[in-house]
């Protein structure tokens, strides 16, 4: 009788047997991890604390302490420094995403994941797509604090919008480098220590700070092809200008770049590890 | 498609981590609707040999395939013919147990009402419906176990992995959990199941292979493996106990062997290499008016098949597989 039942259930189950997950139900498990994530955010507020502390210290740490020695005055150095935070926010913010993704890796539920059958990317994108809020909410306070300080960017209402679109789409395109490096790291630790390693040169490598006309020739070099350079010309041509320039472009197509490059890498090696 | 696939065909798997040959060569064939039992010591590759099985680890060397389907080759396709519960439970910590089985669901392909219905008719089957607005953290090891069993069953798979399910489990949540995957043998799910217990192995399954140092030692029904490693003894109890060592010879007489005698409590153990023999015992006894008040034929315990098979004692590394997490 069981043996019957046994067949039968066999017999169906090998008829709805599909090759591989479609678009469809890749977009389908992405928002469903992606809730999953939004779940934990919800349960461990203390995830927030990073976007929520780090734009309104860094941002009026770095105005105040910076602003009379490098542009003459606080509100003349707010539109260089709030579109440098901006930048550096997001990079931090990707950091921590890559760090969390590991630790969420070492957990059991991420064997059953991976025992079931769905898109292989769907586990990865689905956090990475829920840390776009944390990206929104570190670019909106910044913004918000440099305008409580005085900040009135030429680019308008339109040119800040855009500017912040783009901030927030850089943050996760650039947080593919870091859930890659979550997926061959030994341990969440390790995922930061690098992150550190890369985002500190990087940031203030950049003219986030400083204009890169100060710096000596080799070094204003490296900053002239610093790939957060190129996000933040676009961000002060966006909202400092509201004008959609060359440097957009560049920023856009940089990030894509990086994306099509860490996301395959990312799935593959998430898929291969033990 | 042939209903006559084996549900599990594996011959010469190999799985080796650097210079450590996990699994040496495993050969494993499984029928449509039985329970096989995977039995071996902590570090036997019994997991590894699963994982393997679910496409969580590359087979180094050797095939598999799963009703018929080739399991390198056809990850995807395995993966939808194959429900996984994991050594640990593998659910969600930060969701409740409503939310992660609706989350395992909508993953499955299941509308977000469907996935509901699912999740709480899940609930109810694993008597969790109580604690389905808990968080998982805050569930018991045994409601963690049936949640992840639950959690497996979402997609209705015809073949169910169950890697130490009761591993940690006190004595009673143990035998919960034991009543649970009857019930789903009895549904017909075909079940592979590992456990470093004797004593489950032998309640549960059908057909045992036993797993030493990644090499399959022994295989057989629990009776063959009991009956291989050598004899049952037949347990005897006088009425009056002064009359040991008279019972005693007439035994040895009939049996051939000289019976183990405990005479503070009129006992007899007589090791039968022939159960048959214990009637003719019994008889004989009667006969010369030697009244017992008990009488027992007990077969020889996995574990003493065990320490037979592999020449060391199965208990040896419990300890040490609770504290790796």
């Amino acid at each position: 009788m069981s043996a019957l039942t046994a067949e039968r259930s066999i017999a169906t189950a090998k008829q709805r047997l599909t090759a591989r997950p479609t678009l469809r139900d890749t977009i389908s498990q992405t928002l469903t991890m992606a809730w999953r994530a939004l779940k934990k955010m919800q349960r461990n507020p203390e995830q927030f604390f990073d976007v929520i502390i780090q734009p309104l210290l860094f941002t009026a740490m770095f105005a105040y302490i910076f602003g009379g020695a490098i542009a003459g005055g606080v509100t003349a150095y707010l539109p260089t420094i709030i579109t440098g935070v901006l930048a550096q926010t997001s990079l931090t913010a990707c950091m921590a995403t890559g760090t969390q993704m590991r630790e969420d890796m070492e957990k059991g539920v991420f064997d059953r994941f991976r025992s079931l059958p769905i898109s292989r990317i769907a586990p990865l994108a689905g956090p990475m797509l829920a840390d776009v809020l944390r990206y929104g909410i570190a670019a909106t306070l910044t913004l918000l604090t440099g305008f409580v300080m005085g900040y009135r960017p030429g680019g308008g209402v339109a040119g800040v919008i855009a500017g912040w679109v783009l901030v927030v789409f850089a943050g996760w395109s650039l947080s593919w480098i870091f859930a890659w490096l979550g997926t061959i790291a030994r341990s969440a630790q390790a995922v930061q220590g690098i992150g550190m390693m890369i985002m500190f040169p990087l940031t203030f490598l950049s003219n986030a700070f400083v204009s890169q006309r100060t710096m000596p020739d080799w070094l204003e070099q490296f900053v002239n092809v610093n790939p957060v350079t190129l996000v933040i010309n676009a961000i002060r041509d966006l909202i400092n200008d509201g004008q959609v320039t060359g440097n957009v472009g560049w920023a856009v197509l940089g990030c894509a770049v990086v994306v099509a490059i860490f996301a395959p890498l990312a799935v593959r090696s998430y898929s291969k590890k033990v | 498609m042939t209903t006559s696939d084996l549900a599990v065909d594996a011959t010469g798997l190999v799985k080796r981590f650097g210079s450590f040959t996990a699994v040496a060569g495993v050969d494993l064939a499984i029928k449509p609707g039985e329970v096989f039992g995977v039995l071996g010591p902590n570090g036997a590759g019994k997991t590894t040999t699963l994982s393997m099985l679910a496409t969580l680890l590359p087979i180094d060397d050797g095939r598999a395939s799963i009703f018929g389907v080739d399991v390198a080759s056809a990850p995807h396709q395995i993966r939808q013919l194959v429900g996984v519960t994991g050594q640990y439970a593998s659910v969600d910590e930060n969701l409740t147990g409503a939310e992660n089985l609706w989350l395992f669901a909508r993953l499955h392909g299941r509308s977000s009402r469907q996935a509901k219905a699912l999740a709480d008719d899940l609930l109810g089957r694993f008597g969790l419906t109580e604690a389905a607005g808990k968080q998982i953290k805050d569930y018991s090891g045994g409601m963690r176990r049936r949640l992840d069993l639950g959690a497996s069953l979402i997609s209705s798979p015809p073949l169910i992995f169950l890697d130490e399910p009761t591993t940690g489990l006190d004595p009673r949540t143990r035998s919960q959990m034991w009543d649970t995957i009857r019930e789903l043998v009895a549904n017909g799910s075909t079940i592979l199941l590992t456990t470093q217990y004797l004593d489950e192995a032998d309640q549960l399954a059908d057909r045992i292979a036993v797993i030493d140092r990644g090499l399959k030692v022994a295989e057989g029904t629990p009776e063959q493996l009991k009956t291989g490693v050598g004899a049952s003894t037949l347990q005897l109890r006088l009425t009056d106990k002064s009359l040991v060592e008279d019972a005693a010879l007439l035994v040895k007489r009939i049996a051939g062997v000289a019976p183990v005698l405990t005479p503070e409590a009129g006992g007899l153990n007589v090791p039968l290499p022939d159960a048959n023999k214990a009637a003719e015992v019994l008889i004989a006894l009667r006969e010369a008016d030697l009244s017992i008040t008990s009488a027992a034929v007990q077969q020889p315990t996995l574990d003493e098949v065990f320490l037979a098979l592999t020449g060391h004692a199965s208990e040896s590394a419990d300890e040490t597989e609770e504290v790796r997490r």
